[in-house]
């Protein structure tokens, strides 16, 4: 160091977590010269978005893309990051840290953020492999290793944190159990009615609970095999998660005589006991509270920031507080008061069972204390803007519980969100710690226009979401609404692209862009051959969109559609043949006996799809087994397809007693209809004879059940991850009208449902009321789509085992290049 | 095969695979993936994906990487690197193209190489 200029300040941090280094960023902002900054932490990673291990262990955002500060930042600001080297030791009278690895330095100034510990409690068998908590990366590897191996999990635990990893965990195919102590889940948030509605839909989800369940013991003796509950139940597990709170972590502040309490005790200035050392963020006590939610720490990052570089007057207060589960699918919101505390206080209540809606407001005069939302929670962000400001809301008392919008009718609160009255400092993002004036400044900075950019530049709405409206109205407030709408809300269709699905179709339609070439380079596409996520999208589009001139290009296609057999985990393949309407034959059985005596197939099994698989094909033999098949006239089941799988059905009038229609015969004429198309995922169909719907068809993409007067048509239901049953399209009198409603309905699902999604989800999305109108309300279009559905069809029914092999079709995906070694 | 030099292996024809795709090469040991790029460009690898051992040669090809078709793991041609945020290495073999034919390095054969500990070990 130069010898002339004064010496800096040292400051060293301990904990390279959320508050530390969110009060180091806004330090090098107020003061980037002022100190010699080093940070340890315990943990070998650059500091990370906490928050976000429930995106990861649910397998919806990867570990790279949770970093908050990653290690060039660290270099760019000249800042020393130990990483995976704790300090051990505080010597507060010397000023001087010891690390775990042997360091020792002296501070000036020490700002301890060391976060906080998971709770365990005091049971036996804590310490057995397949225990862990819920806190760190480790403890998100722990996890997902466990579900690629064990089956079963047992959380331990009902609040936030508990039920994002049992969802998590659920995410990653393994059978979950909650257990929690009380009652009611997250009884810190919320309400017994939201609780039970919570309950009762993850339960849907199918994820099992205890409540008043008291862990007594982890099973086990090499590793967790379950855990005993005190009322004598057990329940098994290969993996037990502990979530059952955290505890302040003191433990340096309180061997080195800083006063302590639950927390390491803090004035409103964030200095401790100890005048050289400040405090942020889990490990500290302000006021008799302590903290487990980010938004009061980025408050404190602030103020404590502030104070370091000089500041005299910045004091601390703790802002109203919300929280909002990250279960995808699963809206529950609470802020402020849970309940009236006495008479004084009001209760406003809106109960509609049927859409799973549940809103309480809690009001203290004229004032807003508390809300409680289940099932809608679009107005989150405005009730906590309302309880922030302190409002009047004498005015909006009758509409309140219908939120922003309704209440809006009133002139004196305009629709929408007031971004012009809005404070420049007013946090937006409560998960980030974004105002609204760091949005702004970095819009105009940067020209950005859309969403994304704005959540990758800020981070605001990045985390739990629940800000989203709000951002994009601050982006629609600067950059005015066409140029925001011009990209729209629908994510990037995948990273070579900003288009959403829905635009690329249009373009494909509208610019009559015929193949992949063509529309990466009329879209600006930035990979030039588009990567594993886009080809089979653009692939299917073009299909869809121009049947008989597009040719299907096989590379763009996943293994299983290039080679027409689903591929195993030992990288061998499964044959299923078609059974027309779940058919067979006394030939067709001897057929499939015989291949698979003769290329000695080491499995037979009966699917849940009425046929039968035969699995543990090498890729070699396909093409014998097919011909060997093709001879008895079986063909492809498409059992690896995005297009047409299956079509069960029941007995129906033919033997049934209480059939009312030929439903095995539609069956197969549905299937013969369909067969061979090429759809935005897999469909499956059903057809029932009686309402006993032995057939399930009322779990499946579309269903048809006989009744006496003809037949009910139902769509969009789903028996696989999220269970969802259909919905009632129409009851039509003839075989004839099935055929063309189903016909109308596919057509509809191929041309306009986005790539992967399977109907459900797409009506989910659309609504039902949509498709009626399109399809029942609509007799002409109706029938053009069925008339092009057939079209489509008339290219695609052809055998593609038959076309391999007899024909030579892609001979080269079947036999090796060559020899060597 | 007549055109093989001791060394280097003749395995076939740059036309015998398909652009943006793979064929495998029998060996005596481990089975080995040949790709072509869109751009004709050959890479060859241990046919193993680092993640749980899919076969890399059904993947997806896109510039010069390959999409595992058991779980995803991107992995690139040039040296069989997995792309962050997963680490992991499918050995790359020496291979050469002349006149449109391959060639692969023999000795590959007699014992795959492996990452260094160090670039296994390597964190961001
Ligand atoms: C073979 C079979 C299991 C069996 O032995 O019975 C099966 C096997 C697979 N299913 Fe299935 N599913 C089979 C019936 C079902 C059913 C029951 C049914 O079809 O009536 C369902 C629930 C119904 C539904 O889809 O609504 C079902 C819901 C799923 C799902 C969840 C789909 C969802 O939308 O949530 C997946 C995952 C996916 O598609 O992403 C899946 C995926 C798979 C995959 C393709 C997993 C994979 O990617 O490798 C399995 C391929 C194994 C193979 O190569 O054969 N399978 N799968 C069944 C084949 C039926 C057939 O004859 O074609
Ligand atoms: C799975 C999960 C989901 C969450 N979801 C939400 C949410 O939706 N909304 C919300 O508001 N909050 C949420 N939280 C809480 C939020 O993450 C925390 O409030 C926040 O991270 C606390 O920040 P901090 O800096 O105080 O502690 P941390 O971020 O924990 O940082 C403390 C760091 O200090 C290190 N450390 C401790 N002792 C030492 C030592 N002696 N030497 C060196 N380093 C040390 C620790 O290893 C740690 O890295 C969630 C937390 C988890 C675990
Ligand atoms: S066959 Fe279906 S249910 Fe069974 S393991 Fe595979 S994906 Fe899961
Ligand atoms: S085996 Fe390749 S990604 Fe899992």
């Amino acid at each position: 160091m130069d010898m002339h200029s004064p010496r800096r300040e040292r400051l060293i941090v301990i904990g390279n977590g959320m508050a530390g280094m969110r009060t180091v960023a806004e330090l090098l902002e107020r003061a980037p010269a002022r100190f010699d900054i080093t940070v340890f932490g315990a943990e070998p990673h650059p500091n990370y978005n906490r928050i976000l291990l429930s995106a990861v262990l649910a397998g919806e955002k990867s570990l790279d893309e949770i970093v908050i500060n990653p290690r060039s930042w660290y270099e760019e600001n000249g800042i020393d990051l130990i990483a995976g080297d704790p300090v051990v030791s505080l010597d507060a009278a010397a000023g001087v840290v010891r690390s775990a690895g042997g360091r020792a330095l002296a501070y000036d100034r020490l700002l301890l953020a060391t976060g906080s510990k998971p709770l365990a409690p005091p049971i036996p068998g804590l310490d057995l492999p397949g225990v862990c908590a819920f806190r760190d990366i480790a403890d998100v590897e722990t996890m997902i290793a466990a579900a690629q191996h064990g089956r079963r999990a047992v959380v331990i635990g009902g609040g936030l944190l508990g039920l994002e990893a049992a969802w998590g965990l659920k995410r990653r195919g393994m059978s979950v159990a909650v257990v929690h102590l009380m009652p009611t889940l997250m009884e810190r948030q919320l309400d017994v009615a939201a609780a039970q509605l919570l309950q009762r839909d993850l339960d849907k989800r199918g994820i099992a609970f205890f409540t008043n369940g008291q862990t007594e013991e982890i099973l086990g003796g090499e590793r967790a095999e379950g855990v005993r509950l005190a009322d004598g139940r057990e329940v098994p597990a290969d993996l037990v998660v502990l979530a059952i709170g955290i505890r302040p972590n003191i433990d340096l502040a309180r061997k080195a005589g800083i006063d302590v309490n639950r927390g390491i005790l803090v004035g409103d200035d964030l200095r401790t006991s100890d005048r050289r050392i400040f405090a942020v963020g889990e490990c500290v006590e302000h006021n008799g509270q302590v903290f487990g939610l980010v938004a009061p720490l980025w408050e404190q990052a602030r103020i404590c920031a502030a104070r370091l570089a000089g500041d005299d007057g910045a004091a601390y207060a703790t802002p109203p507080l919300f929280t909002k589960l990250k279960i995808t699918g699963v809206d529950v919101f609470s802020a402020g008061a849970l309940a009236a505390a006495d008479n004084a206080d009001d209760e406003i209540t809106f109960h509609d069972a049927k859409r799973g809606v549940y809103k309480k407001l809690v009001l203290r005069g004229d004032r807003l204390v508390g809300a409680v939302l289940y099932g809608d929670t679009a107005d989150g962000s405005w009730y906590v803007q309302l309880m922030r400001e302190g409002a009047d809301i004498a005015a909006l008392r009758d509409r309140l519980v219908f939120g922003q919008t309704a209440a809006g009718g009133d002139a004196t609160v305009p629709a929408g969100i007031d971004i012009a009255a809005m404070a420049e400092d007013a946090q937006v993002c409560g998960c980030n710690g974004v105002s609204k004036g760091r949005i702004c400044r970095t819009i105009l900075d940067r020209n950005l226009t859309t969403l994304e950019d704005v959540r990758a530049h800020t981070k605001a709405s990045a985390s739990c979401g629940q800000c989203t409206g709000t951002v994009e109205a601050i982006l629609v407030h600067i950059v005015g609404a066409e140029a925001a709408a011009a990209t729209g809300r629908e994510p990037a269709l995948c990273p070579c692209t900003e288009h959403g699905h829905d635009a690329v179709r249009r373009a494909i339609g509208e610019q009559k862009l015929k193949s992949m070439a063509a529309v990466r380079a009329a879209l600006g596409w930035k990979a030039a051959d588009g990567c594993h996520k886009c080809r089979p999208a653009l692939n299917y589009y073009l299909l869809c969109a121009w049947p008989g001139e597009y040719g299907d290009d096989p590379r763009s296609r996943f293994v299983n559609e290039r080679v027409h057999a689903n591929i195993q985990k030992d990288g061998t393949y499964s044959v299923v043949p078609r059974m027309w309407g779940g058919l067979t034959t006394p030939a067709e059985l001897r057929a499939i006996a015989d291949a698979a005596e003769k290329h000695r197939i080491p499995t037979v099994k009966v699917t849940g799809g009425q046929r039968i698989d035969l699995l543990g094909v090498r890729k070699e033999q396909l093409p014998a087994v097919w011909a060997d098949l093709n001879r008895a006239g079986l063909v492809s089941g498409h059992a690896y397809a995005k297009g047409l799988r299956t079509v069960k059905t029941c007995v129906g009038s033919e033997w049934c007693r209480f059939g009312t229609q030929d439903s095995t015969g539609l069956g197969v004429r549905i299937e013969k209809m369909c067969w061979g198309s090429w759809t935005p995922h897999k469909v499956k169909l059903a057809v029932s004879g009686c309402p006993r719907n032995c057939a399930e068809a009322t779990i499946k993409d579309l269903g048809v059940i006989c009744v006496e007067a003809g037949y009910d048509i139902v769509v969009g239901g789903n028996g696989g991850v999220e269970v969802r049953v259909t919905d009632h399209l129409v009851r039509v009198a003839s075989e004839a009208d099935v055929l063309e409603h189903v016909g109308a309905f596919l057509q509809l699902y191929r041309e306009e449902a986005r790539y992967l999604e399977r109907t459900a989800p797409w009506i989910a999305r659309v609504g039902i009321d949509y498709v009626r109108q399109r399809i029942v309300a609509d007799a002409p279009q109706r029938r053009a789509l069925h008339r092009r559905f057939l079209h489509s069809q008339e290219f695609v029914q052809v055998d593609p085992w038959a076309e391999r092999a007899e024909r030579g079709v892609e001979a080269h995906e079947f036999a090796a290049l060559g020899r060597a070694g | 095969m007549a055109d093989a030099t001791p060394d280097w292996i003749d395995i076939g024809g740059i036309d015998d695979i398909p652009a943006r795709g793979a064929r495998t090469v029998r060996t005596g040991g481990k089975p080995v993936a040949v790709f072509r790029t869109a751009d004709d460009e050959i890479f060859a690898l241990i046919d193993r994906c680092p993640h749980r051992g899919g076969p890399l040669s059904e993947g997806i090809v896109s510039g010069k990487s390959v999409a595992c078709p058991l779980h995803n793991w991107v992995i690139d041609l040039d040296g069989g690197q997995a792309r962050a945020p997963d680490v992991g290495c499918a050995p790359a073999i020496a291979v050469k193209l002349v006149d449109r034919r391959i060639f692969l390095a023999a000795d590959a054969f007699a014992e795959a190489p492996g990452p260094t500990a160090a670039e296994r070990g390597q964190t961001a």
